[in-house]
């Protein structure tokens, strides 16, 4: 075991350095950085598309008292609900002149739409508005409300004792899966390539001969996980002085999981190593039947479209952790860590996890097992042949 | 190492690829210290035999004993494997490839950089240390391979095709360190398909053909098995003396050839001359290591090989 364990070492060492030492990891560090810097790009066009739709602004040629009437009616239909939909009010002399008014309405450096006159008691809007338009309609409800007397309403607050956390929590589960697939969706599909550059460069046998497969294979799972794991820790830490800038640390938006948070976040990274492992192996074993690149790339899509299943029959589980969908999700390796982490943000237990680990591990080991038994098979022609098969067979009539 | 002095010992190797028997039945033992040489054309099925010696792939029958394991991968730290198709990481310096080759093999990877450094500079590819694989020329990198098969000082050191590819200069260092080796007490086995070069390096010979070993000793014994060989032309065609040439005998044009029968050469003369053969010319020869293989490996085995080495 020692043994294995060093020589899958000397191969991951190398698989890592390789790697993340090489000019393309520069290129895959950089990778999310580009639909980054699309969102800021889009985003301010976004912003500036919207500042140029802000709602148009009527004149209101009145008393300042009616003026403050209609402008609290305004703010009393914006605490309702219409937000800002709603047109802005602005007050000018009561007196204007006519050539004002037209200077207010069609001068094109001026954003008034249409200008009240009339006071509350006699309301008369001058503008390139529609009669039963929505911001006629505005209008009439705000100078209704002004007339009105206000009413006083009596309002008593009170607060559930406990939060609706359980539900809420799920989103915190729901996060944490969407975050762990999309991640091994992005990184896992390396693993595919892996043995790729061996087999054409005839290395294979020079490892071959030296340690056993299961070895080769771990050390390169591990290799990818660990470039994965500094991919990931450079674009978290971008992430996180990128939403410290922007937001001013405001991100509590997720209730906090059954678990607590520092635990939570432990078994995001642990379920995430899982995740990539199960998954990894099995595309490493994959890949390692394929001797060139592309059918390499051929073999990605449908396996990208079968994590995408995976990931939607973890997503049944969220909400109902003990249901029985959740359970067998949890036992069945490919979708395992998917389902526990949820588990985690959803109950607080912590002995299911320990379990689902130890699962995960087994079915790791499971799997290298299994496919470097596949690849000596196939690939290097180990084991007895069909021919021996088919004779024992006839041997035995 | 083996308690009777035999470095590697296979029993009954067979290998199956589907529908075709690739080795069949190969017995060999290898003391300890030799030079051994695997000798057959390609496709004899010696790469197929030297991969289940090293347990890179399992036999469909027989057994292994590689330096005293069953497992040959349990041995991989004493042994030293350079295959025939050549294969280092092209991204790589050249004295990391040599120090990862040791590591592999168990060898602490700055002890692998150290020697690799000096084996480079004794080989004449210091300047080279740190320059990538993929700028070597093919003969560096083919140095490169081999030092690295060497680094961590193998008991055992087997090289399939070693003189492939290489020019008349680097084939003679490379019988001179294989020769050095065998001096220190390494057993070292290769595989070729050149006569000569068995000839010439090797104690013992396994001659393989269509898989099966078809002798296995010294290169001596080899030619001492076989009968001297007659070569008779008569001036009659025919005649009572046809009856003392063996049925197996061959003709190419007026000659008869043929092995000297246990008898020995008078009773054969005799009946010749007393059956009016009208001898012409009579030659016996002792057979060469070439005659020795064609008798012992079958005719096209030998044609295969000579195409081979035309190449």
């Amino acid at each position: 075991m020692m043994g294995l364990l060093r020589s899958a070492l000397v191969i991951g060492r190398r698989d890592f350095t390789a790697t993340v030492l090489s000019r393309t990891f520069i290129f895959f560090l950089l990778g999310p950085v580009f639909p980054l810097m699309f969102g800021v790009v889009f985003g301010s066009i976004g912003a500036r598309v919207a500042g140029k739709q802000e709602p148009p602004v009527v004149a209101i040629a009145s008393s300042q008292h009616d003026f403050a009437a209609l402008s609290s009616a305004r703010d009393q239909i914006g605490a309702a609900g219409a937000g800002q939909q709603l047109v802005q009010l602005r007050r000018v002399d009561p007196a204007i002149s006519g050539a004002d008014e037209s200077k207010l309405l069609f001068s094109p450096d001026s954003d008034v739409i249409a200008v009240m006159r009339g006071g509350l008691d006699h309301p008369h809007l001058t503008g390139d508005i529609d009669p039963d338009g929505t911001i006629a309609t505005q209008f009439e409800l705000m100078v209704e409300a002004a007339r009105a007397h206000p009413v006083q309403l009596q309002v008593t607050s009170i607060q559930r004792t406990e939060p609706s956390n359980t539900q809420a929590r799920t989103r915190t589960g729901q996060g944490a899966q969407a975050l762990l697939f999309f991640l091994t969706m992005l990184l896992a599909g390396m693993t595919l390539s892996q043995l790729i550059e061996e087999k054409s460069n005839k290395v294979i046998e020079v490892l071959a001969a030296a340690v056993p497969i299961e070895a080769v294979f771990l050390g390169k799972l591990f290799a990818m996980l660990l470039a994965s794991l500094v991919g990931i820790t450079v674009w978290a830490s971008a992430g996180a002085a990128a939403i410290a800038a922007f937001t001013h640390g405001d991100l509590g938006v997720l209730p906090p999981p059954a678990v607590g948070w520092p635990i939570f976040v432990v078994l995001v990274v642990v379920y995430f190593a899982m995740n990539y492992l199960v998954l990894g192996s099995v595309f490493l074993a994959i890949g390692a039947q394929a001797s060139t690149v592309r059918e390499v790339q051929t073999m990605s899509m449908p396996v990208t479209m079968s994590q995408l299943l995976i990931f939607g029959f973890a997503a049944l589980a969220v909400g109902s952790p003990n249901s029985p969908a959740a359970i067998g999700g949890a036992i069945f390796p490919l979708s395992s860590s998917l389902v526990m982490v949820a588990r985690a943000a959803e109950l607080p237990q912590l002995w299911p996890h320990l379990l689902a680990l130890l699962w995960d591990l087994l079915w790791v080991a499971l799997i290298i097992k299994l496919s470097a038994g596949l690849f000596r098979r196939t690939v290097l022609k180990s084991g007895p042949g069909r021919r021996g098969l088919w004779r024992r067979a006839a041997a035995q009539p | 190492m083996g308690i009777s002095g035999v470095a590697v010992e296979a029993e009954g190797l067979v290998k199956d690829f589907g529908e075709t028997r690739a080795v069949d039945g190969v017995t060999l033992k290898v003391p300890t210290g030799s030079i051994y040489g695997l000798l057959g054309p390609n496709g004899a099925g010696k790469t197929t035999t030297l991969r289940m010696l090293l347990g890179i792939i399992e036999p469909s029958a027989g057994s292994v004993r590689l330096l005293g394991h069953s497992r040959p991968l349990q041995a991989a730290r004493e042994v030293g494997y350079l295959p025939e198709e050549r294969g280092l990481y092209p991204a790589m310096q050249a004295r990391d490839a040599i120090a990862f080759m040791g590591a592999l093999r168990g060898l602490p990877v700055r002890e692998g950089r150290r020697r690799a450094d000096a084996l480079l500079q004794e080989h004449g590819l210091g300047a080279w240390a740190k320059k990538p694989i993929r700028t070597l020329s093919k003969g560096m990198a083919q140095t490169v391979q081999l030092l690295g098969t060497l680094i961590h000082d193998p008991k055992l050191i087997v090289l399939d095709e070693p003189f492939s590819g290489l020019d008349a200069i680097n084939q003679g260092k490379l019988e001179t360190l294989i020769r050095g080796k065998a001096r220190d007490g390494v057993t070292i086995i290769f595989s070729t398909h050149v006569i000569a070069h068995a000839e010439r390096l090797c104690d013992e010979v396994a001659i393989i053909a269509k898989g099966k070993v078809a002798f296995d000793g010294s290169v001596d014994e080899a030619r001492s098995r076989l009968r001297p060989i007659v070569r008779l032309r008569t001036r009659n065609r025919d005649g009572a003396w046809r009856s003392s040439i063996p049925p197996a005998s061959r003709q190419e044009g007026n000659d008869w050839i043929f092995e000297l029968p246990e008898s020995g050469p008078e009773p054969l003369l005799k009946a010749l001359i007393d059956g009016g053969a009208g001898i012409e010319t009579l030659a016996i020869e002792r057979p060469g290591l070439h005659e020795a293989f064609v008798a012992i490996a079958g005719q096209s085995a030998a044609a295969a090989m000579g195409e081979e080495t035309a190449k």
